[in-house]
């Protein structure tokens, strides 16, 4: 059999296992008891391999928050300190199985989802969502952030713990891939835009929260959490994503790309035939749409493994099944269809169980090839949220930003010396 | 050149080719206009592109 004849065979095996994949959530913990390995001096972040030297503005502010938060310092200073003496582990999410978006700060004592992949018995890990503006994920660490993420470990994570031990009993847990599939067809792209699929995600874990007895107050305040806050899913649909491309992930031959990431310096990519090496360049800064009161001048490189949806075969390469999620990251309804299509140019197939009814029920672009990306120059295109570029401000528009083509020529190169083509 | 003074004086249908841009302008002034997505292959070293034509 000829390389390309092999190649065309674990394209095919590597996408099929990504759109057959069966995300569930089945249960959530702290991240020292979810994550194999995870070490109390460990904190996880989003995108390639970073050094604090050259992080970021708001991955550096994530990284002095985690660890104010975990009570390993009492100020900002202290936090430096700490890092600049090489006392802090930081390790991408990729590498564990993890995803998180924008900064994707995990350290030992946040909650995490556990996603697990009912088909190839896979799991996948994603911390919870803040909300949007101020948050910790964007760079913003003062007493409000910090207060709101004991409330989220101390109320909102036994509660979702206790509801998801009924929802696993009853069925296995939350079909989240499922979730997905109805909210491509009720506006979502599942990336920037969750609403649907946080209403859909609200109906299924109702009953358990009732079942679970949890007190009055506590559902209350769980509640109206997740009612008030259109991202509150986001993360479980990257854990989801994970799992999925984690079914793709390793097969011998294949040039499917299995993870897309960005960590506000590179932006870093795995190609499933060459494991887990990365590839990286200099994060693009997304263009889009700002809060009131900054400009595209405050916008930092991008960041966030939130792209892993893309990867999957959903957000911005399914903008067609979501004209509204233009108001929010810029650019017209016609962009948003244009930008599906464009994407059918770099991958492999159309999803077999994501479907978009404006393009006739036509299947998401699933499975960017990096071949087709170097014969196209064609580069993926995804929508994403836009931290400010100083620490501490948190989050101050969304928008829309391209891969770096030099990503997937280096990776094309690995592959030609890897596979001796 | 009467072929080309006719082409003036009839109304204009337009195809662009490749940058957005013209086709955005030319669709504000009423003109009928089809875009068509186009960009320049990238640009690669012959033993790359050589490799990417054999294994595509």
């Amino acid at each position: 059999m000829s390389l390309k004849e092999q190649i065309e065979e674990a394209n095919k095996k590597a996408v099929e296992r990504m759109m057959e994949a069966e995300p569930y959530l089945v249960d959530t913990k702290l991240a020292k008891d979810a994550i194999p390995g995870f070490r109390e001096d460990m904190l996880l972040h989003a995108g390639p391999p970073i050094t604090w030297e050259r992080a970021s503005g708001p991955m550096k502010g994530a990284i002095i928050g985690a660890l104010i938060y975990e009570g390993k310092a009492s100020n900002e200073e202290e936090a430096i300190k700490l890092v600049e003496r090489g006392e802090v582990i930081l390790k991408p999410n990729h590498e564990v199985g993890s995803v998180g978006p924008m900064a994707g700060i995990v350290s030992a004592n946040m909650p995490v989802y556990i996603i697990e992949d009912k088909k190839f018995g896979i799991r996948a890990f994603g911390n919870y969502n803040e909300g949007i503006g101020k948050v910790l994920r964007y760079g913003a660490y003062d007493k409000e952030v910090l207060s709101r993420l004991k409330w989220m470990r101390d109320e909102l994570y036994p509660t979702m713990k206790a509801a998801l031990d009924e929802a696993r009993k009853d069925k296995g847990g939350i079909n989240f891939k499922a979730i997905i599939q109805q909210a491509l067809h009720m506006g979502d792209e599942c990336h920037n835009r969750y609403v649907a699929a946080t209403s859909k995600f609200m109906n299924e874990i109702a009953p358990y929260l009732v079942k679970a007895d949890v007190p009055k107050d506590a559902f209350n305040r769980v509640w109206d959490f997740m009612k008030n806050n259109n991202f509150f899913t986001l993360n479980i649909g990257m854990a989801s994503a994970k799992a999925m491309t984690l079914a793709a992930h390793n097969i011998k031959y294949s040039t499917i790309v299995t993870v897309l990431t960005r960590n506000g310096t590179d932006a870093g990519i795995w190609v499933s035939g060459l494991g887990n090496r990365w590839f990286t360049a200099p994060s693009p800064v997304p263009k889009g749409v700002f809060f009131p009161g900054f400009t595209q001048d405050d916008a930092n490189p991008d960041l966030g493994d939130s792209s892993i949806t893309e990867t999957a075969g959903f957000g911005g390469f399914a903008m067609a099944a979501a004209p509204a999620v233009v108001s929010w990251v810029g650019g017209s309804v016609e962009f948003a269809v244009e930008n599906t299509k464009n994407m059918y140019n770099i991958t492999y197939a159309k999803h077999k169980y994501f479907t978009i009814p404006y393009l006739s029920f036509q299947g998401t672009p699933t499975g960017v090839d990096i071949r087709l990306v170097l014969k196209t120059g064609i580069t993926p295109t995804i929508n994403t949220g836009i931290a400010h570029k100083k620490a501490g401000v948190g989050q101050v528009g969304a928008g829309i930003v391209k891969f770096p083509f030099e990503l997937f020529k280096d990776a094309f190169k690995a592959y030609v010396e890897t596979y001796g083509a | 050149m009467s072929n080309a003074r006719k082409l003036f004086d009839e109304d204009l249908k337009v195809i662009n080719v490749g940058l957005k841009i013209f086709y955005e302008d030319l669709k504000r002034q009423g003109v009928r206009v089809v875009q068509v997505n186009y960009q320049p292959p990238p640009k690669l070293e012959k033993e790359l592109k050589d490799k990417l034509s054999e294994l595509l």
